[in-house]
């Protein structure tokens, strides 16, 4: 068989198919928001600044970075040891908990959400109607399969048992060990989920909306239907935030340990 | 929930009415709906998906090309959601670019039955993190053909064309299978993208689900329950289809 040294024709095809498929929207978003919002022709910034300028912008997208910060500190305090444990004193549980790890993941948000809404039915009103307790809640839920997978990657990577009797022979506690040798080697795991995690929550429409808290996606929903070319700029943004947030991970992903890839966010 | 799907509606005990009730109009059809909308992303989805992948992998292409498909198609399978029916909006909606370009050309596609907020449409959509998702689960299996394979199979006289069809598709198909039921599924949860793209008047069950909690028809929340039963039951089903499908693909990896 004769080796390719060009493209072939075909694949040019198709590359070129998904490349204007994938573009063009993009592109089409871009146009959009540069329109003007009066006149509808381009081209103006008028619609970052109404962005920028905009209080309910600034408040939602505050509460959703926060929302962010706090699964991912709640997620991490939870699962690091949890995992860690697991992988040094009780190997045999990695499967059950794996298990567990893919049941958010196969549970459609939508049916989660209603399940979740009838469990938390009358607990107090400082977790059931503010953000920091039931959205959080569920997001922890919902970051659970992202982060157990990446920072068991980044556990099998590095030898458990070797680090904790090292660091145990020389005298550290059990804190010690924790933050200062086990820590410091899963740190690309533990960045990649929290990348990952970050791209979720700010994402996340379907928990927000059925239960009723002003979220970032929330605002860009409300946004989308009142105001044309605003949302235009607002969307870009918004595809900003997941583009960094993934291509964080993507780059840290190439270290070692951490599992690059892997599918999430709200659709 | 799947105690509230079996309870009844008002009072106390168990029933199977409200299971009874999702067979009836007009639940059943937003199944229907549902199910053919994952249906169609997932085989479309999943056969431009591989063409797409094996274009990207195959001899010839740039290696550049091949990083850069997939680093976009790890961010663009999380695209999703309210962004995503946005900018489709400003693509193919009724003032969107494309649609607009056309029609200063002469062609008005939504004068010829096309408009974006319909099945059609949120097919259309869909397919923006259908297409990337089977790239990221195929590209792998692509990569395990071996050259190998298709250098005996040409030395054993063998056309392309008799290639895939004794050797190349046999052992894609529990793979592509496999990731086809998973882009099933990934639509089939999907909600925002189809609630914001219709402003929820697309009839698929997790816009119903929806309705009965941001809306207020809350005469009987266990009825929400028992669909969300349902949606819960069709991926049951396709996770028992899955799992003996990722056993068989994994025979083949190195």
């Amino acid at each position: 068989m004769k080796p390719r040294r060009f493209i072939a024709p075909s694949a040019l095809f198709w590359l070129l198919l998904a490349g204007a498929y994938f573009l063009i929207p993009l592109v089409a978003t871009f146009l959009f928001s540069l329109k003007s919002n009066q006149t509808g022709k381009c081209c103006t910034a008028a619609n970052y600044s109404w962005v920028i300028h905009n209080h309910g912008f600034w408040e939602s997208l505050k509460i959703s970075a926060l929302l962010a910060l706090e699964t991912i500190v709640i997620s991490l305090a939870l699962f690091v040891p949890t995992i860690y444990w697991v992988h040094l004193k009780v190997p045999r549980l990695r499967p059950v908990i794996a298990f567990l790890a893919l049941i958010p993941f196969v549970i459609p948000p939508i049916v989660m959400v209603v399940g979740l809404l009838r469990f938390f039915k009358g607990t107090p009103d400082w977790f059931y109607a503010k953000p920091w307790g039931f959205l959080a809640g569920a997001y922890v839920i919902l970051a659970f399969p992202y982060m157990f997978f990446s920072l068991d990657a980044g556990f099998r990577s590095i030898d458990v048992h070797t680090l904790t009797e090292a660091s145990q022979s020389l005298g550290a506690k059990w804190t010690t060990t924790l933050f200062k040798v086990i820590l410091p080697n899963i740190r690309s795991a533990a960045l990649a989920a929290s990348f990952l995690t970050l791209a979720i929550v700010m994402g996340e429409f379907t928990i927000a909306n059925l239960s009723a808290f002003n979220t970032f996606p929330i605002f860009i929903q409300y946004v989308n239907e009142s105001q044309g070319f605003p949302a235009g700029a607002l969307t870009l943004l918004s595809f900003g935030i997941t583009w960094a947030a993934m291509l964080s991970l993507l780059l840290v992903g190439r270290k070692r340990g951490a599992r690059s890839a892997v599918i999430a966010g709200g659709r | 929930m799947l105690v509230g799907a079996f309870q009844k509606a008002k009072g106390k005990g168990y029933t199977l009415e409200n299971l009874r009730v999702l067979f009836n109009h007009p639940y059943i059809d937003a199944y229907k709906t549902s199910i053919e909308i994952s249906l169609v992303t997932a085989l479309v989805g999943g056969v431009i998906g591989l063409m797409v992948a094996y274009a990207a992998l195959r001899e010839g292409t740039p290696r550049w090309i091949r990083s850069a498909l997939t680093t976009f198609s790890g961010v663009a399978a999380n695209f999703g959601g309210i962004p995503l029916a946005f900018a489709f909006i400003a693509t193919l909606g009724p003032l969107g670019i494309v649609t607009v370009l056309f029609r200063d050309h002469g062609y008005d596609f939504t004068q010829h039955g096309f408009s974006l907020f319909t099945k059609t449409g949120v097919e259309l959509a869909y397919m923006y993190f259908q297409l990337p998702l089977m790239i990221l689960v195929i590209a792998p299996a692509i990569e395990g053909l071996r050259k190998e394979w298709r250098e005996a199979s040409a030395n054993l006289g063998a056309s392309q064309l008799q290639f895939w069809r004794y050797v190349g598709l046999p052992v894609l198909m529990p793979s592509l299978l496999g990731a086809i039921i998973l882009l099933f599924g990934n639509a089939f949860a999907a909600y925002a993208t189809a609630y914001s793209l219709t402003s929820g008047t697309v009839n698929i069950v997790p816009i119903l689900i929806g309705a009965y909690y941001s809306g207020n028809v809350l005469d009987n929340p266990h009825l929400a329950q028992a669909m969300a039963f349902g949606m819960f039951v069709v991926l049951a089903v396709m996770m028992l289809l899955y799992i003996p499908l990722q056993r068989r693909a994994a025979r083949w990896a190195k």
